[in-house]
């Protein structure tokens, strides 16, 4: 009796193969260069533009909120981000924007206040001298930026924590969320296990003068365990809040949690 | 061995000795569209803030911007650890390494580098690796771990700050997993080119005979 192989009963193996061949497109190298992003050969394989489709962009928010949740299973949110000495620090500390130098808000410390809203009992308005008089911390910690290079820095400020507890912020609301002087409103949104981790600071001093015009003055966020554009500049208002209000960068499409 | 022909004859039927395993073709070729996923959204982040004087041509990236491309790296990094880690496992378990792999010998390697490089590199027996592919291969694969470390490292610098510490400083793990994607690039075009000067190779790769 002859016994032969069938993939498909009855199939002969070595026809099919040659048949589906037949079938198979040319996968050119001009083709995949057309595709640019496309991928050229997993679009065939697919059948459908990989990169324009809403299914891919679909697939990828899906597979980013599934990295959020492995995230907050898996590590302590009250890691503390490692420190360094003072001549790790980084000199010039790079001014980063999604503008120039010049471009930056140029911020009245007379006029300036710190707005305050939301869940909180107290929602009075800060001014520099009210915030300067609070108890400081000093921290020299490395900043990431989301596009990958870092830097180390000083910085000094009040614990965020603190002046949440000071002005009755309700901590189990979801967020903290910041607006700031940059053109176009520099906006993000703080999760508020971040918000109330040991590290997130309210600054005032960059290397112990107070902070320059190019690292936020009057006010920045210094957020040790987030990537850089989670560290908003420029502050004129917090507010805590359940809602998510999406942000600058975030609405874009940058990851929100962005936790290192 | 099936003939073309059904005829009334009995065919005796002796199936040629499998050369890669169901299980190593599967993993290879998932291996082979990670890598390629992870590399091309790789150079899109490199590209966000180059290391070095050139940025890679944006046709040849993935995600149409920087957010784009973490977004795939972040997913496609699933599929390259997930797949990777069973074949270690599985490369292990299954004494494959050992077998395949070992012993490799610098004599070894020189020997067959030179005979490579003219041409005298016999590949009668698919099923025995030549000390070129074995070096190769087992370099690849010490790669493919350190690119991963190094890879969430970068990731997590905070959660994962001892992986960090074992590259020295997350500047230097950075440049780790950009010499890696380097040396995956320069095996990838080894890899092909032999592969297709010996395609009995490759068809081992993909029907396993």
């Amino acid at each position: 009796m002859a016994k032969r192989s069938f993939l498909i009963p009855g199939v002969d193996k070595r026809l099919l193969i040659k048949d589906s061949l037949k079938t198979m497109p040319d996968v050119t190298r001009r083709r995949f260069i057309a595709g640019g992003a496309s991928l050229g050969a997993l679009t065939l394989l697919t059948g459908c533009d990989v990169i324009d489709s809403s299914s891919a962009d679909t697939m990828l928010a899906k597979i980013s909120k599934f990295n959020d949740a492995v995230q907050s299973f898996i590590f302590n949110p009250d890691a503390l981000a490692p420190t360094f000495s003072e001549h790790d620090i980084t000199k010039p500390f790079p001014f980063n924007a999604y503008y120039d130098l010049d471009d930056a808000p140029e911020v009245s410390a007379a006029d300036w206040k710190l707005e305050v809203r939301g869940l909180v009992d107290n929602k009075k308005s800060w001014t520099l001298d009210e915030l300067y008089k609070l108890p400081q911390v000093s921290q020299i910690t490395r900043h990431i930026c989301v596009e990958g290079w870092s830097a180390i820095g000083s910085w000094t400020g009040t614990p965020l924590r603190d002046f949440l507890k000071l002005i009755g912020a309700d901590t189990r609301a979801k967020y903290v969320w910041f607006q700031c002087a940059d053109k176009d409103g520099y906006n993000s949104p703080l999760d508020m296990r971040s918000a109330l981790h040991p590290q997130t600071q309210m600054t005032f001093k960059y290397a112990n003068e107070i902070l320059p015009r190019a690292y936020g003055f009057p006010m920045k966020i210094r957020v040790p365990t987030k990537l850089g554009f989670k560290n908003p500049k420029y502050v004129v208002s917090m507010e805590v809040t359940n809602d998510y209000k999406g942000g600058y960068w975030e609405d874009q499409g940058y990851n929100s949690f962005s936790g290192s | 061995m099936s003939s073309l022909t059904v005829t009334d004859e009995q065919v005796s039927a002796t199936p040629a000795k499998v050369i890669q395993p169901a299980w190593v073709r599967i993993m290879h070729w998932t291996n082979a569209v990670a890598m390629i996923l992870m590399i091309l959204s790789g150079w899109q982040i490199y590209n966000a803030s180059p290391l070095f004087g050139f940025s890679f041509p944006r046709e040849y990236t993935l995600g149409g911007w920087l957010g784009g491309g973490l977004l795939w790296h972040f997913a496609a990094m699933w599929l390259l650890m997930i797949n990777g880690l069973a074949y270690l496992v599985t490369g292990f378990a299954t004494g494959r390494f050992r077998k395949k792999l070992l012993p490799i010998t610098a004599s070894g390697v020189l020997h067959d580098v030179r005979a490579a490089l003219t041409f005298k590199l016999g590949h009668d027996d698919l099923s025995v690796y030549n000390y070129v592919q074995r070096a190769l291969y087992a370099g690849i694969i010490l790669v493919g771990v350190l690119i991963v470390l190094s890879g969430l490292g970068m990731w997590k610098p905070v959660q994962l700050h001892w992986l960090v510490m074992l590259f020295g400083d997350y500047p230097t793990a950075r440049y780790v997993h950009f010499f890696c994607m380097a040396a995956i690039c320069a095996f990838l075009v080894i890899h092909v080119l032999l592969a297709l000067l010996v395609p009995k190779s490759l068809r081992a790769m993909i029907i396993g005979r």
